[in-house]
C-alpha cells in the first residue's frame, strides 16, 4: 500500500510542487491550503505523515498539530519552518512532532523523514495490535464482551 | 531626554529586526517553491530519460511558477532595500499616499498571518509632509499592530489620508473590535515617545471603528 501524506501549507505553489514530485515517487498525497481544512480531511480519510508548515494564518501550525494528535494520535508529523520560526517547531516536537525540516529543504532529506516517519507509524500499531492480541489469549473473554 | 532616545534607539532596534526577521521568512517561502519547482524539472527529465514522454504544458507551468516567484522575491527585497535606506537621512520628505502603499506591502504578511488584510486607498491629492521616515515607520507599524488586534480575524484594514493645513491625518478604518474592547495601553509609553518626537497626535474613534494618527506638515528639528 502506498504511504498516504498529507501536505499543509498555505503557499498553494508550493504545495502543487511538492506534491507533484512526491507522486512521481509514488506516494499517495492529499493537499490542505490551511489547519483547519486539513483537520477536516482528517476526519474523514486516513493518512499516515502529515508535512505541516509551522506559520500560516488562521489556525498555525502549533494549534493544527494539537488538534491532529488529539484525534489522530498515531498519524506521525513533520513540520517544515523557516528559519524564523525554528523555535516552533521544535515545540511542535515537544508536542509530539516526529521532526522538523528547514524551508527550503532537500528532497532527499524530506523523502528519508517521510519515510522513517511512516516507519515508526507502522511499529506502534503493530505493538498496538500485538498488545491486543495478547489480552485476547490472557483473557478470551474480553472478545465476546467487546462485541 | 537621553532616556527618551535611549528607550527609541532600542525599540527601533528590536522594530528593524521584527520586520527584518518577517521578510527574511518571506524570502524562504519563495526560496522554497523554486527549490521544489527546479527538483520537479529535474524529476521529469529523469522521467524523459525512461522514455516517459512529458507534456510540454507541464514543463510550462513550472516555468511560469518560477517566474512569478522571481518577480515576488524582487518585490520582496526592493521593499527591504528601501526600508534600509530609511535611516539615510534625519529628516525627509516623504509622500504620505506613496508611505501608506509601502508600509502594506512591508507588514502585509505580519498581517496576513493574523488573517488580516492590509489595504492602502487611493487619496484624492498627494500629501507630503517633512519628518524622520524611520521614526514613522515604526511608530505606524505600532498603530497597524494594534489595528490588527482590533480588527480581528478575516478582516480587511483600509488606511487613507486628508491633508490638513497644518499636516496630515492617516486614517486606519475596519477596526470593528475597538467598541466593546477591554482597555488596553496602546500606545504605550513607547509609542508616547515616538509621538513626541514626531509631535504627532493619536485619535481613536471606537464608534467608527477608526485609528486616527495626525501628523505635522513638518518636525521641527
Amino acid at each position: 500500500m502506498k504511504t498516504r501524506v498529507l501536505i499543509v501549507d498555505d503557499e498553494e505553489e508550493f504545495v502543487n510542487a511538492l506534491s507533484k514530485r512526491l507522486r512521481i515517487r509514488d506516494y499517495d498525497v492529499t493537499t490542505s491550503l490551511s489547519g483547519e481544512e486539513a483537520l477536516e480531511k482528517m476526519k474523514h480519510y486516513l493518512f499516515d505523515v502529515v508535512i505541516l508548515d509551522v506559520a500560516m494564518p488562521g489556525m498555525s501550525g502549533i494549534e493544527t498539530l494539537r488538534e491532529i494528535k488529539k484525534i489522530k494520535p498515531l498519524t506521525e508529523v513533520i513540520m517544515l519552518t523557516g528559519h524564523a520560526t525554528v523555535e516552533s517547531a521544535i515545540e511542535g516536537m515537544k508536542l509530539g512532532a516526529f521532526d522538523y525540516l528547514l524551508k527550503p529543504c532537500e528532497a532527499d532529506d524530506l523523502i528519508a523523514k517521510i519515510n522513517l516517519a511512516y516507519n515508526r507509524k507502522a511499529e506502534h500499531e503493530e505493538r498496538i495490535r500485538e498488545a491486543k492480541v495478547r489480552q485476547i489469549l490472557a483473557s478470551p473473554r474480553t472478545v465476546l464482551e467487546d462485541e | 531626554m537621553s532616556r527618551q532616545w535611549e528607550t527609541i534607539g532600542e525599540l527601533g532596534l528590536q522594530f528593524f529586526g521584527k520586520i527584518s526577521a518577517s521578510i527574511s521568512h518571506e524570502i524562504k517561502n519563495t526560496l522554497a517553491i523554486m527549490n521544489e519547482n527546479a527538483g520537479l524539472l529535474e524529476d521529469y527529465c529523469q522521467l524523459a530519460d525512461k522514455s516517459k514522454p512529458v507534456d510540454p504544458g507541464r514543463l510550462k507551468e513550472v516555468a511560469s511558477s518560477i517566474r512569478n516567484q522571481i518577480r515576488r522575491t524582487d518585490g520582496i527585497v526592493t521593499n527591504l532595500n528601501r526600508f534600509a535606506h530609511s535611516t539615510d537621512q534625519w529628516m525627509m520628505g516623504v509622500d504620505v499616499g506613496d508611505f501608506l502603499r509601502f508600509m502594506c506591502q512591508l507588514t502585509g504578511r505580519l498581517a496576513f498571518i493574523r488573517g488580516v488584510r492590509l489595504k492602502p486607498e487611493p487619496l484624492s491629492a498627494s500629501v507630503k509632509i517633512q519628518t524622520n521616515l524611520f521614526f514613522l515607520e515604526h511608530l505606524f507599524w505600532l498603530c497597524l499592530d494594534f489595528a490588527i488586534s482590533m480588527a480581528g480575524e478575516g478582516r480587511t484594514i483600509r488606511l487613507t489620508a486628508d491633508a490638513l493645513q497644518t499636516g496630515v491625518r492617516i486614517i486606519l478604518r475596519g477596526l470593528e473590535g475597538l467598541a466593546g474592547s477591554p482597555k488596553t495601553n496602546f500606545p504605550g509609553r513607547h509609542g508616547k515617545t515616538l509621538l513626541r518626537v514626531l509631535e504627532g497626535e493619536l485619535e481613536i474613534n471606537e464608534a467608527a471603528g477608526e485609528l486616527v494618527l495626525i501628523l505635522p506638515k513638518e518636525v521641527s528639528q
